[in-house]
This record gives structure tokens, sequence and C-alpha cells, in this order.
């Protein structure tokens, strides 16, 4: 299989909250990737775990998949699953796949964290 | 601790259009409801039209993937080829109790596909929508009422060795609490054999004749009580109702001619 043509990486933004950074693309082959960012993201008592999506250059259907399996898991911590910097065109494929119902979608950074103390 | 409020602030008076990205063309166009405007020979329309679509957070049931492979195994064929073949064929590598109508367009994104089924001995005619097409895969997503809520992802990839993989991909839970009983009784079991008769059938295409394996987890075992009016669109329901009132429909018909 193809390696996985993506970065992720985390930061804590404060006690309730970590941000992680995608970069390049989110299909079936980032799953190692985003489930690693997701176990150091979530270390501690992160309430909310933040995707930044300004520099996602590609998805597929599978890459909406993962994001599924990580919502899953995230709920299972009592945790929340927000995103920021999504283009139009990812927007309307999170209103495509409905994932717009359960993760929430925000324009930036500071409105996701300030949503995560919500 | 991470301080990026002036960062946002440059970032937002300076926010340009960003280009089309790579997968724009690959993806649908979102609909807020199933829109139908000709319907292929044979197929029925009765729960398509007017549906919404669902996914895989919207169902009523155990959330299960499900991934079953096979290996086309001494074939000199791409995975490209072998998806090309597949959306090509995709009606006639069904079985027969499960037919599938594509459009004219055929597997494309945004196109409908028409489907009559059988399930558990129930008739079924629901459909599903392409909602991701591109050279080496395509997805298609249930609309309500159909027995499943997801994503049906089939796919192609070289193996290490070169070896052509077909592989299909479902991300589902059963559309409602009929469904969710029907699929741990007998329903799953059909359902496994149905996509294993698929990927049979594709790789007989090609002359290869190798088991099918089948990975399966429970994402998520919770069943959704807040979906339980899921339960009105039941396509099941709906097919096997419309099925025993064709005659009263025939003599409306009949009345109206004169």
């Amino acid at each position: 299989m193809p390696q996985a043509q993506v970065t992720m990486d985390v930061r804590r933004v404060n006690d309730n909250a970590s941000v992680i950074d995608v970069k390049g693309e989110l299909t079936a082959f980032a799953e190692g990737v985003l489930m690693d960012a997701y176990n150091q993201a979530s270390d501690g008592r992160v309430r909310a775990i933040v995707l930044n999506f300004e520099g996602l250059e590609y998805m597929n259907s599978s890459g909406i998949g993962l994001l599924v399996t990580l919502l899953i898991r995230v709920n299972r911590e009592k945790q929340r699953l927000l995103t920021y910097g999504l283009s139009e065109h990812y927007r309307s494929i999170f209103q495509i796949t409905r994932l717009d119902d359960a993760i929430g979608i925000h324009d930036t950074e500071d409105e996701a964290i300030e949503a995560a103390k919500a | 601790m991470t301080d990026r409020t002036s960062q946002n602030e440059e970032q937002g008076e300076q926010r340009q259009p960003r280009p089309e990205p790579r997968d724009a063309a690959f993806w649908a166009k979102r609909v807020d409801k199933l829109e139908v405007s000709a319907v292929p020979d044979g197929a029925s329309n009765v729960n398509v039209h007017g549906r919404r679509e669902v996914g895989a957070l919207q169902g009523f049931g155990q959330l299960w993937q499900k991934t079953y492979r096979v290996r086309l195994t001494g074939v000199e064929t791409t995975p490209e080829e072998a998806v090309r073949v597949w959306k090509e064929r995709f009606p006639e590598l069904q079985p027969p109790n499960s037919r599938f109508y594509p459009s004219m367009a055929g597997v494309a994104p945004g196109e409908v596909l028409f489907i009559s089924a059988s399930v558990g001995g129930m008739p079924v005619h629901t459909g599903v929508r392409v909602i991701y097409a591109d050279d080496e895969s395509f997805t298609v997503m249930t609309p309500e009422g159909h027995p499943e809520s997801g994503w049906n992802t089939f796919s192609a990839y070289a193996d290490e060795d070169g070896t052509t993989v077909a592989q299909i991909q479902s991300l589902a839970r059963a559309n409602d609490p009929i469904y969710e009983i029907g699929f741990r009784v007998v329903g799953a079991t059909e359902q496994e054999r149905l996509w294993t008769h698929v990927l049979k059938s594709l790789s007989a295409h090609f002359g290869v004749n190798e088991p099918v394996s089948l990975e399966k987890t429970c994402v998520d075992p919770k069943v959704q009580w807040s979906q339980i009016r899921n339960l009105w669109h039941n396509a099941g329901a709906r097919s096997m109702i419309y099925t025993m009132t064709a005659p009263l429909r025939w003599r409306r018909d009949r009345a109206r001619r004169g």
C-alpha cells in the first residue's frame, strides 16, 4: 500500500483543548498518523480535540470514514471534536456526508477554542 | 500554550479564495433530498425520490466497519482497470436477489443507483447515490429507509508485491430497530454473502478464483435511540405495502382510462 501523504502536528493550546494541524492528504493511508495524533492530543484532561484543516490538500471517502471512526472514539472518551480552516469545498463534503451534524465547524482557531469551553 | 490570535487576524485579512483541490471533480454536489428525473426500466422509485441521504452517524444500530478483499493473483491488471470494469459491470456482478439499476450516466458522482433486493426474504426497493468516484474507487451513500445508514467504498490498490487487490469497505449501521433485529438474526450474514459474491464475480471476470477475506470491527456497539423515528421511512415495510396495493393501483388506473 502507498505511504500516507500527510503530517499531523499536535499543539496543546490550553488545559481543555488540543489542536491537530492536518497537512496533506486524508485517505485510508492516514489512519495510523491520525490515530497517533489523537492519542498524543488527548493526553491528560483534554475535553476537546480541534482539527485544523487549513493545510488539507486532498480527501476521499475513506478519509471521511476515518473522521467517523475518530469521532466515535472522541465521543467514547466524553470529549468533543471540532474543526476549523475548512475550505468551501470541504465544508460541502461535510454536509454531503452529514458529518456536520456531529462535528462542530468553525472559521478560525479562536472560535473553535472558544466553542470548546462551552 | 500557544497564542495564535494575531496570526489568525493576519490570515483573516489576507484570506484569498483557495485553488480548487484535486478531489473536487470526484465528489458529488450536495443535495438536500434525492431528486430523480428518470427511472431506469425495471427499477422502482418508491423509496428514493425525496429521501435525504443518511451516513454512518444517522442510523439506529451498531456501527460496523467491514472490509472484504480479493487478490487478483496472476493477472496483469492495474487498480484503475479493475475499478473501470467494476463501474461498467456493477449490476451484473450482483447476485440474483440483489438487482442494481444504474442511470444512463452509470457510476459517476451524483448518480443514483436503484436497488431491488430481498433482505431476509422481504422485498426492498431502495437506492444509493454515488457520492465519490475517481479512477481507483467509488463510494455510495444510502438514503432514508435503506436497510443501512452509511457508505460502501469499492476500490482497488496494488499490494506490496504489485498484485492488484479489489476491496469493498462498508461503514454503516442498521437504519432502524427492525433492520437492526434483522441484521442480528440473519441480515448480516446475507450481506456478507452479497459482497463476497460481488468480489468473486469481479475476480472471475479476470479469470481469478481466489478466496475473499473479511475483516469486521464493531466501531460503535451502542444503538442510537434518538434515531428511532427512522422507522417511518423503512423501505422494507413501504415496499411490502407498495407490492400489496398493486392491484388497487391497477384498478384505479383502469378506471381513469375509462
